[in-house]
């Protein structure tokens, strides 16, 4: 089992999620993160204060998947959240030693 | 509320009230008039609703999200504290006769409110210049209650962020009783020493705003800069709130500028179209102002020029045509914008909010511009027929004593106060305190 968590630009939640349904992925989490990679900051000004904000929105989707379909799941976050400009985000990918569904106590594929 | 009493040449003083002659025993048979009462209970509302919740939205949405509530929180517990405080000394203080520069405490406790409950009040009965009004004493003294509620509530924009709620209770207390009771005693009573010099401030471009804006600058050092202040982001959590409330403000001042004719009818009207006026004016002339000089036309911006531009109409209201509102609107809006951006950046000050910047700088640009632009016809009677307010080198320098005494008066009464305060109590939150937030520290609520 694989957990994919991809950090991507916030307007491209949508078409990320709509990509990875055709391939099995049944369930994802999301939050709302700040982050910066090498995509620069804005300056913002309130009467006069400047401020030089680096951190920018971003959103992280975090999905445990059977490794079988990990790869394909990888390469469809990446199409689906691919602009060409700089702050497009990444992609890790972790091993999952265990996993529980919380309703039923099935473990770890039969989780997912 | 009025304020124009001339001195002729001759030296003797003559009062002219809203409207009506002064006629002391006359009054006290009639009636009040329906209409006046109905117009300054409904200003009375628009008052209070600037500082709950207009101010209290104006200046939440300016700071970090930790300290929203306790900011809210000032402007809400401020509007208690001095609705008490007015009733038990404020309100005699300000318009009891007493002498040139203190009432005295013949209400205190507002003694004697059920005597003529429903006859039309006379503002100074028994001073040389009594003022007849339509309305009760009642609306009266719960109009000017408004006023004072929401003059200690405007310094609080000064030193937000790090000022101590025990200490923020004594000092407003202290502060509406020695200080706005005093000066709007000077400005608005008969006996007043403003009063009777003849300066003209028609809605409090002194008592409130400059009053208010002097008062903040000293708070803002004595109480020093917020921690991080030139390094940390010291953003605006939600500026939507406070662009809600600024429009609160802006409608509310309807009821502060034209209310303070005291009556419904043409003085009010023109009240109410020069303040629509100077608002515009001045929304515009920051926004462009900023739009030049910083690339971009920020929403913070807009919404302070609005303010900027109330305020400086507000001595103004009932004395100038719209023509000259737009005059003191685009002028308060470029000002205001250079004192609340480039001048408290050169000096170095700490003025979270501009209490200075756009209330100071506003109600002092607002008067003086009074003496400049005023409509003589505004003021015109029986026997002034050219008025008893007129534009001129006499009139300007009553606007610069009136302003200059305003300033005096705040500034080293204030200082003087937070220095005692300090001393006893402590005036800021401990640096830990500052960094945590206000919001859990003092009120122990969050806003998640």
């Amino acid at each position: 089992m694989k957990l994919i968590i991809a950090i991507i630009k916030p307007f491209k939640l949508d078409e990320v999620r709509d990509a990875l349904t055709p391939l099995g992925v049944q369930g994802l989490t999301v939050s709302e993160v700040k982050g910066f990679g090498r995509q620069k900051g804005q300056t913002e000004i309130y009467r006069g204060a400047e401020y030089h904000v680096s951190f920018l929105p971003k959103v992280k989707i975090e999905v445990a998947v059977t490794s079988d379909i990990a790869e394909q799941v990888v390469e469809a976050i990446v199409k689906a959240a691919h602009t060409g400009k700089i702050g497009d985000g990444k992609i890790f990918i972790l091993d999952i030693e265990r996993a529980v569904r919380i309703r039923t106590g099935e473990t770890d594929t039969d989780a997912l | 509320m009025t304020s124009f009493v001339r001195r002729t040449s001759r030296g003797a003083l003559l009062a002219l009230p809203a409207l009506l002659a002064a006629a002391p025993a006359w009054a006290q048979d009639a009636v009040v008039n329906a209409g006046d009462t109905a117009w300054m209970l409904t200003s009375t509302a628009l008052v209070l609703l600037m500082t709950v919740p207009g101010l209290a939205l104006f200046y939440a949405g300016m700071v970090r999200k930790k300290n929203i509530l306790a900011t809210m929180m000032q402007s809400f517990f401020i509007c208690a504290l001095v609705s008490v405080v007015w009733m038990v000394a404020g309100y005699s203080i300000a318009f009891g006769n007493g002498n040139a520069w203190f009432g005295d405490l013949s209400r205190l406790f507002l003694a004697g409110i059920g005597t003529d409950w429903d006859k039309p009040f006379v503002l100074g009965a028994g001073s040389a210049t009594p003022v007849a009004t339509t309305i009760p004493e009642s609306t009266f003294l719960m109009f000017q209650m408004t006023f004072a509620i929401i003059t200690p509530a405007l310094i609080a924009g000064a030193f937000a962020d790090r000022m101590k709620f025990s200490a923020l209770c004594i000092f407003i207390v202290a502060w509406s009783l020695l200080v706005y009771s005093p000066v709007a005693h000077w400005v608005w009573a008969p006996t007043g020493w403003i009063f009777a010099l003849g300066a003209a401030d028609f809605a409090g471009g002194t008592v409130v705003h400059i009053n208010a804006g002097i008062a903040g600058l000293v708070c803002a050092l004595v109480l020093g800069k917020r921690l991080g202040y030139g390094q940390e982001n010291m953003a605006p959590f939600n500026l939507s709130l406070a662009v809600i409330g600024a429009a609160l403000l802006w409608v509310g001042w309807f009821g502060f500028n034209a209310g303070s004719a005291l009556t419904a009818g043409g003085r009010a009207g023109m009240a109410v179209l020069v303040t629509q006026i100077a608002a515009a004016g001045a929304v515009l002339s920051w926004t462009f102002a900023e739009w030049m000089l910083k690339g971009k036309p920020s929403v913070l911006g807009a919404i302070s020029g609005a303010v900027a531009g109330l305020v400086a109409i507000t001595p103004a209201a009932g004395f100038v045509l719209p023509g000259s509102a737009l005059v003191i609107g685009l002028a308060s809006g470029v000002i205001c914008f250079w004192a609340a951006t480039s001048l408290k950046h050169m000096l170095g000050y700490d003025d979270s909010l501009d209490a200075f910047g756009v209330h100071g700088v506003g109600g002092i640009v607002g008067a003086l511009l009074t003496g400049v632009l005023a409509y003589g016809p505004l003021t015109a009677d029986a026997a002034n027929p050219d008025g008893v307010v007129v534009a001129g080198m006499g009139q300007f320098i009553n606007q610069v004593i009136a302003v200059g005494a305003t300033i005096a008066f705040s500034g080293v009464a204030t200082y003087i106060l937070l220095k005692i305060i300090d001393a006893t109590i402590g005036l800021r939150v401990t640096e830990e305190e500052e960094r945590e937030g206000l919001d859990v520290v003092l009120h122990g609520e969050r806003m998640g």
